[in-house]
């Protein structure tokens, strides 16, 4: 990354407000519509983070992936089964709540003392950082790690088969009377029944 | 004051913890796989902080990152036809009636 320390230090915060911002708003808000745009907002500022961090063949996978199929996917769910219902009043939710949000916070109290506290082995970065990890994200594609490469093929057509397989209206259709039709190949008169053998 | 690993790592732990809240608490089933997004998404964003600090050179953590990405969107599409599926049987997504398993 080629901007100065401080700049990449102030944007690396806002983004960082950004996605909690966002994240928090997709949890939190009562309309499921306004959840999916904010989703895709927390995907946009993740992917600035990633160009940040010197990955930009990952950024643009990360908005052409996640913003442009995954939350269109997310919105065609909402609208396939947009139904206003007001959930029933549950007794005793706020307990459920409040426990919830105690456990996550002791969570993220936990894997930050844990980060601070680990001395990472950080490797000195490199004068010049790599001019092109597509290059070298395709090498490691198709050298070490070509096994989990024809995998994730495998299960993407998986994946595919199974949502179509799922999704699909189960569609009975009426018993069709086969009507013979006459074509230039058609017998005459019909082949003689199979005298059924008897037993 | 430069750009440091603790900060992404941090980061994504606070992301990591506000999607399993809403994970827990949210009765919407699509909302629920918002928050399996959000979690996958902290998962990448610790991938590509090691690959950046720790790996610069050989950077298999992208390479792990666009593996991520690609189950996620396998996920999201089994995970969306299922709740299709159930609102069909069911009509409804509210989670708290999904308890046809429950002993």
């Amino acid at each position: 990354m080629n901007l100065a320390e401080g700049v990449q230090v102030v944007s690396f915060g806002v983004l960082a407000l950004m996605v909690l911002g966002t994240a928090l708003g997709v949890v939190l808000l009562s309309n499921i519509v306004y959840s999916a745009f904010l989703l895709g907002g927390v995907f946009i500022s993740i992917s600035g983070i990633y160009i940040l961090l010197n990955a930009d063949f990952v950024a643009a996978a990360q908005i052409l992936v996640y913003v442009g199929a995954v939350n269109v996917l997310i919105l065609f769910a909402i609208m396939l089964v947009n139904k206003n219902e007001d959930f029933s009043e549950l007794p005793r939710r706020w307990i459920r709540k409040a426990a919830t949000g105690l456990v996550c916070v002791g969570l993220f109290a936990l894997l930050s003392t844990m980060v601070l506290i680990t001395p990472w082995a950080i490797a000195p970065q490199p004068e010049i950082p790599l001019a092109n990890t597509i290059v070298t994200i395709g090498k490691h594609l198709f050298s070490d790690f070509l096994l989990p490469f024809e995998i994730a093929s495998v299960l993407l057509l998986m994946a595919m088969v199974g949502a179509i397989i799922l999704a699909r209206r189960d569609f009975i259709p009426e018993p069709r009377v086969e009507e013979p039709i006459a074509t230039a190949l058609t017998l005459p008169e019909r082949p003689r029944e199979l005298i059924k053998s008897e037993k | 004051m430069h750009l440091q690993l603790e900060y992404c790592l941090i980061l994504a732990a606070a992301l990591f913890c506000i999607g399993i809240y809403g994970l827990i608490t949210s009765r919407n089933a699509v909302r629920v796989l918002m928050s399996i997004e959000l979690l996958l998404n902290a998962v990448n964003l610790n991938l590509m902080g090691f690959s950046n600090f720790l790996d610069p050179v050989g950077i298999k953590g992208q390479v792990f990152a666009v593996f991520v990405i690609t189950v996620a969107a396998a996920e999201a599409a089994v995970g969306l036809a299922i709740i299709l599926a159930i609102y069909r049987n069911r009509d409804t997504i509210d989670m708290e009636q999904f308890n046809l398993l429950k002993w």
